[in-house]
């Protein structure tokens, strides 16, 4: 134990740690937006809508992450579309993970009770009011849960992006790994250690959130 | 329904009936259904129903449970859609409307128009659960009326003193009885000052002994009010002493109608007479 060179390892680590948490956070707000978009759209009352919005939902969710990061980095610059490496990760990671995020809203905008749209209804509230005020703010503390669920899979997702060359946590210890073939269970017992307290950061954030919008429900 | 049928139910023919019902009432009703039927499926639970309700009239719907006057509410509320006939209110279609001359289905905006003087309580209450007491009165006048908060929030204290919740403001509804949560779903309704209001079975969801505080309400502003009234109820002796018509129905048809009196002292026809033989009245 008193011969691990633990000082040696964590300014990679720390390098690492950035782009992960860059990459994690800006596709976590796309895949967010995104689950929020189709989820909604696969409630609109228009049935094209609805179908395309099925699609997306069906295409994204199906395709392996890896896979789709290949064709976001690699594939598409043949087509004409080129995106840096922090891009297509971002976009491959909100892409797969808004697609299960939709699902998440869809479902939890169904289970608000019918006679709460009914009674914003009887207040003469506008379907977009009824959206705003009534629909989502009950739908948001069942959206929750999974969600938290979700971005604690996202973050683990983001170990793929050494994949596209990307330097993040994994691919720093995979490097210092290299460099100190004997202390690899040291190393990657620090990696579990990093992936685990950011999950837990986001558990714990999650879970005051749900505390604060149940204030007063029970 | 096609247009002309549409038009054979509201046009050319409807105008001069409608005159020769004015002149006999003198005044204008409030809401008139006119050969309106309702299908789910299909099962057809209304039938050509004809009912007229005078502005500030208070009309209660009694019948076993099928009858259909649940629907008959929801329809006003504009939360079900006739499959035939037409519903007026205060002069105007409230599913159809004029275009180029000839009456098609009503728009998001009409009916939106129009519900502006139809409001409704409903049986298992529907309560804003993330909202406070305050806040499920004060958002219908604030977001739908457009009133002032200071303004809006008058007038919600008023109301919710009216029904005796002037102490429960800034509560939450699942910290409430039945009984509570059934007399803010009333304010909520009364703020946005409806020139009619359904009150579907309202006492059906609550333990018995709360029943009474939400009827006090509901006679309470049926006495002051030029507030019309569909009260849709299992009540018997509250139908007797709050409306000014008993309308019994079966089967989704109007068997029979008068005033109280009649209906439960000297009942006409035999489905009212074994249907009221079920309830003990006081």
């Amino acid at each position: 134990m008193m011969d691990v060179p633990w000082n040696d390892f964590y300014p990679l680590l720390w390098e690492g740690l950035k782009v992960t948490v860059e990459v994690a956070v800006l596709s976590a707000l796309a895949a967010l937006v995104l689950s929020l978009v189709i989820g909604l759209c696969r409630v609109s009352k228009f049935k094209t809508v609805r179908i395309i919005s099925q699609i997306c939902t069906e295409v994204f969710r199906g395709l392996p992450l890896l896979v789709l990061l290949f064709w976001v980095y690699f594939a598409l610059p043949f087509l004409g579309v080129e995106f840096d490496k922090v891009t297509s990760a971002v976009v491959a990671i909100g892409l797969n993970y808004g697609a299960f995020g939709s699902e998440i809203v869809r479902s939890a905008i169904l289970a608000v009770p019918n006679g709460q749209s009914e009674a914003a209804r009887a207040l003469n509230f506008s379907p977009l009011q009824r959206m705003i005020y009534i629909i989502l703010p009950q739908a948001a503390l069942r959206m929750l849960p999974p969600f938290g669920n979700l971005m604690i899979e996202l973050i683990k997702g983001t170990s793929l992006i050494y994949f596209i060359t990307l330097s993040d946590l994994t691919y720093q210890a995979l490097i210092l790994r290299n460099n100190f073939l004997s202390m690899t269970p040291y190393i990657f017992l620090l990696l579990l250690l990093i992936y685990f307290v950011l999950s837990s950061f986001v558990s714990v954030t999650v879970r005051l959130l749900e505390r604060k919008l149940a204030a007063g429900r029970l | 329904m096609n247009a002309t049928e549409l038009e054979k139910a509201a046009g050319q023919e409807a105008p001069a009936r409608t005159r020769k019902r004015q002149a006999d009432t003198g005044v204008q009703p409030i809401v008139r259904y006119e050969h309106v039927s309702k299908s789910f499926g299909d099962l057809e639970v209304l039938h050509d129903i004809n009912l007229d309700i005078a502005p500030g009239e208070k009309v209660a719907m009694i019948g076993p449970s099928g009858s259909g006057k649940t629907t008959l509410g929801r329809m006003l509320m504009t939360l079900e859609e006739p499959s035939g006939g037409m519903i007026t209110v205060d002069g105007e279609p409230l599913w159809h409307m004029k275009s180029k001359g000839r009456l098609v289905k009503a728009n998001e905006a009409h009916l939106h128009r129009m519900r502006g003087n139809i409001g409704m309580v409903f049986q298992h209450f529907n309560l804003f659960p993330h909202m406070s007491v305050l806040r499920n009165v004060t958002i219908g006048p604030r977001k739908v009326l457009g009133i002032s908060a200071e303004e809006a929030h008058e007038r919600a204290v008023t109301m919710l003193g009216k029904v005796g919740l002037g102490d429960k403001l800034d509560v939450y509804p699942s910290m409430l009885s039945g009984g509570q949560k059934q007399r803010v779903a009333i304010a909520r309704a009364l703020v946005m000052n409806p020139k009619i209001m359904v009150f579907d079975e309202v006492t059906s969801a609550l333990d018995p002994e709360l029943v009474g505080e939400v009827l006090e309400v509901i006679k309470e502003i049926a006495r002051e009010g030029e507030m019309a009234m569909m009260l849709i109820t299992h009540e018997m002796d509250f139908a007797r002493d709050v409306a000014d018509r008993v309308i019994f129905g079966a089967e989704g048809h109007i068997v029979e109608q008068g005033p109280p009196e009649q209906i439960f002292e000297n009942p006409q026809s035999e489905r009212l007479q074994s249907f009221l033989s079920r309830f003990r009245l006081s």
